[in-house]
């Protein structure tokens, strides 16, 4: 995360977080069949602590040792109700279901029997973040092992109950059966009276994709009913007796500074609360107009510092990268002077993203409450374990008097990484000496909250005749190096991301900078078929060998009907693809340009997508087809707009995000390779969007778009 | 202490004694707990707030509690009727027409209000009503078949 005029060392991706600090697993496992009453537990502990949790964390938090690393565990209890706790969190994602098809599966027991308790730092093991599209690659094999280990353990149990050998005993349908006999137990009868534990072999076998009987299936999403009814309480919806409401005055400017304050008039107000910590004020109160009343009749001066505007965004990138550049972050095959000389067509160009907000239709929320010096935090977070971590910090307690529950929330797209709301809360409700809960207004929405950065590609090439890549030279500036090479071959490449000052404060969103890498190359491909005088897919196919990107290149073609002819005026048509995060993506789209008024409206698009076994095609149909309509939003017309440390557009009324009438009819091929594991689902599909409409749009139009968004207000009015 | 108002909501009477300018919604949300109602902008630009007030769908953060008193609101906790969805909310789980789904209140009760005006909308009528709501997740196709389910079902029925 970067604040103004703030240089970072440049790390393999410097907007995906990291550096998450373990912790103590806290539930003793005499506790948890306390907590859960007698049963069969299976603790799935990590041969290698640091793989487990995917993202390599380098320091124990507050210097302890790292323990050793529980990533997932499950309960059968006695009724048979099957129990599985994970740190990972239901966003929409639909791991609440997709993780509980993955248990049920390996346990050979009926969805309706598996509950999955997510997101709670006194519950379920240390998770790094729902962050990366791990939670399938990463969580769904662990989930996988305990239930395989419990299967195990109450075939033993049923074979010491019979007196015989267990390896003649199979599990299936909630039961363990003797085919000698006949007879069977149900796991509930197994696991009566026990309180059996066990760690898990590290390496036990699981059913491989073909075998599977609950995942693979359309399951419907867990709790639907509870949306439709308003009954699910996400985190602003939360209420704590006697609870009072927070609001935080916002300084002018980014990195203003408070000077002096006056807060009688607030002070004086009927049950009013107000903190001044700092350059922190903030006020809580019986409900959130009183609270805002108090923070209105506060007279604060604030120091502002000068900062770039979105006016010289680009310029102020390029001009404050870092000098030289640095080792770690590019690398050089052949030589870009030789594949330049082969060439028999050379380009140059430059590619820019605006920063872009995550604008989730929840904002940032929390509920703090502190019972003798313990705090317990409700909040929407993709990262609960790294909330209780800042928590503990800001307030110098230990992480283990911090409790951090995250309900199943109203979505993040890699913007919900932080825990703002949670430690505003906290530190109102430690004032007030009663619960507060802070609901971001959606201007805090759009200033306060962290965006995808901005970022220039530039692109130099060459090419052979007959449309071979001979030379491909990438860089990034600012962006991050999310899918930053290209997947085609060429001999002669050099590639380099460059760290430069960051005008605003910029983290993970949906897909990180790939989705602007993909923009670039895909469209500098276009353009390079085009010289080539070749069709934009069959040059694609020239330079490319690897078979799980040719595969979905060729299924979205064949679905989308390319080559298209075009039947109409202002009618265009655009590919692209490419793959990142394990997933291998395509997306072929048709624009409509009317050349009279400019406007430029996205009519159709396919999307295949390939990411290994598929766990549940419903769900995966809803997250690609969603990908997207959200990257459409980026692709057409959603920039922040900002001059000297404010936000100028902070509204959906001035910050344009897809609706209904945006929406194009959009088609979703599902390439399901039962002979690969399962990789996450919920960034890449958002990839190829934006590059095969812009190639859809010079298509129709003749103009080359190489900036994002491409047509704010229309083509004529574009902005590049 | 102010005035009492007298609200009406999906057919139960209510008295709040909140400032007469405070928004529907937050009395809704904050005061009687009906916290299925959602705030997404409060600023009238995302339908995620969206109540049923007479019948029509009105944006609850842009109405004062006082403007709201006695009409009838209906809210997403009032569409199950003796433990069965409305169809509307039927057709919505029956098309999975949500990922996060907090914007699906809001949908769910515009759709509601649409359907009551015009039993049988086109596709095209459907997205004039729903432009005014935001969903983030990109569930809009699903939600307009969802309509589309619900239209059907409610004219069979003869509802």
């Amino acid at each position: 995360m970067s604040g103004p005029s703030v240089t970072f060392v440049p790390e393999p991706e410097r907007y995906e977080f990291r550096a998450g600090p373990i912790h103590h697993f806290e539930l003793a496992r005499r506790d948890f069949f306390k907590f859960l009453g007698a049963g069969i537990a299976v603790f799935a502990v990590a041969k290698n602590s640091r793989a487990a949790q995917e993202t390599a964390p380098t320091h124990g938090f507050h210097h302890e040792d790292l323990p050793e690393d529980i990533t997932a565990w499950l309960h059968i209890g006695e009724d048979g109700k099957v129990t599985a706790f994970t740190g990972k969190v239901e966003i929409g994602q639909n791991i609440r279901t997709s993780l509980a098809q993955t248990v049920a599966d390996e346990l050979r027991v009926a969805f309706e029997s598996v509950t999955m308790v997510t997101a709670d730092t006194a519950l379920t093991p240390f998770d790094f973040g729902t962050v990366g599209s791990r939670s399938m690659p990463t969580m769904s094999p662990q989930l996988r092992r305990v239930a395989s280990a419990a299967r195990d353990l109450l075939v033993g149990a049923a074979a010491k109950e019979w007196n015989v050998a267990a390896e003649g005993l199979t599990a299936a349908n909630g039961k363990v059966t003797d085919p000698a006999t006949g007879r069977s137990l149900a796991y509930g009868e197994l696991a009566r009276g026990k309180t059996l534990a066990a760690n898990l072999p590290a390496e036990d076998p699981v059913t491989p994709p073909d075998q599977w009987t609950v995942a693979g299936k359309s399951i419907p999403k867990v709790d639907g009913r509870k949306f439709v009814t308003g009954e699910h309480q996400y985190p602003p919806d939360l209420r704590r007796p006697g609870m009072m409401y927070g609001k935080v005055l916002r300084p002018p400017s980014f990195g203003a500074t408070l000077t002096s304050y006056d807060a009688k008039a607030a002070q004086g107000m009927n049950g009013v609360v107000i903190v001044h910590d700092g350059d922190f004020i903030g006020a809580a109160a019986g409900n959130e107009r009183d609270a805002q009343k108090a923070l209105d009749a506060i007279r604060a001066e604030w120091k502002e510092i000068p900062q770039p505007s979105s006016e010289e965004l680009f310029s102020y990138l390029k001009e404050n990268a870092k000098p030289g550049g640095d080792e770690r972050s590019r690398h050089t095959k052949g030589s870009m002077e030789e594949g330049l000389a082969a060439a028999a067509h050379r380009l140059e160009a430059t590619y820019t993203v605006e920063f872009i907000a995550h604008a989730p239709l929840e904002p940032r929320a929390a509920v703090a409450e502190w019972n003798e010096g313990k705090l317990t935090v409700w909040t929407g977070s993709q990262r609960p374990f790294a909330v209780r971590d800042e928590l503990a910090d800001t307030f110098h307690i230990p992480g283990s008097n911090v409790r951090v529950i995250n309900p199943d929330m109203g979505s993040g797209y890699g913007g919900k990484h932080t825990g703002d709301a949670a430690l505003e809360a906290a530190r109102l409700a430690r004032a007030a000496g009663r619960p507060v809960k802070v609901v971001w207004t959606r201007e805090e929405e759009f200033t306060w909250a962290y965006f995808r950065p901005a970022g220039v590609m530039e692109i130099k090439s060459g090419i052979a005749a007959d449309g071979a890549l001979t030379a491909w030279e990438f860089h990034n500036y600012n962006s991050g190096m999310s899918a930053i090479d290209t997947p085609y071959d060429v001999a002669n490449q050099h590639i380099e991301f460059h760290s430069t000052k960051c005008p605003l404060r910029s983290g993970s969103y949906r897909g990180l900078a790939a989705t602007a890498n993909f923009f670039a190359r895909e469209s500098h491909m276009d353009e390079l078929a085009r010289a080539a005088q070749m069709d934009p897919l069959e040059f694609r196919l020239k330079n490319l060998s690897d078979p799980r990107l040719k595969a979905v290149f060729q299924a979205a073609a064949k679905s989308f009907g390319w080559p298209c002819k075009k039947v109409k005026d202002g009618q265009g048509f655009g590919i692209a693809g490419g793959h990142e995060k394990g997933g291998y993506v395509a997306t072929c789209a048709e624009v409509a340009v009317d050349r009279s008024s400019g406007a430029v409206r996205v009519a159709r698009m396919v999307t295949a997508f390939e990411c290994g076994a598929i766990v549940n095609p419903d769900g995966l149909r809803n997250q690609v087809i969603g990908a997207n309509i959200q990257g459409l939003g980026g692709a057409l017309f959603e920039a922040i707009a900002f001059e000297n440390g404010r936000i100028t557009n902070p509204h959906f009324a001035s910050y344009r995000v897809p609706r209904f009438r945006d929406v194009p009819e959009i088609e979703a091929v599902l390439l399901d390779r039962k002979d690969l594991a399962s990789a996450g689902a919920g960034e890449t599909p958002i990839m190829a969007v934006a590059p095969a409409v812009g190639n859809a749009l010079f298509d129709a139009s003749g103009t080359r778009p190489r900036g994002l968004p491409m047509v704010p207000n229309g083509l004529a009015a574009k902005k590049s | 202490m102010a005035k009492p108002i007298e609200l009406e909501i999906n057919g139960k009477r209510y008295e709040v004694h909140s400032d007469p300018e405070t928004p529907l919604l937050a009395v809704l949300r904050d005061e009687l707990g009906l916290t299925g109602t959602k705030y997404g902008c409060g600023e009238g630009q995302c339908g995620a707030c969206t109540v049923l007030l007479g019948g029509a769908p009105r944006r609850s953060c842009q109405i004062p509690v006082s403007a709201a008193a006695s009409r009838s609101i209906t809210t997403i906790e009032g569409l199950e009727k003796d433990g069965r969805l409305h169809p509307v909310q039927q057709a919505f789980v029956d098309q999975g027409a949500f990922q996060c789904a907090y914007c699906t209140s809001g949908m769910i009760l515009s759709s509601v209000g649409l359907l009551s005006t015009n039993p049988s909308p086109s596709s095209a009528e459907i997205i004039q009503a729903l432009q005014g709501n935001l969903c983030r997740c990109g569930t809009h196709p699903r939600v307009l078949e969802a309509v589309h389910q619900a239209a059907k079902v409610l004219q069979e029925s003869g509802r």
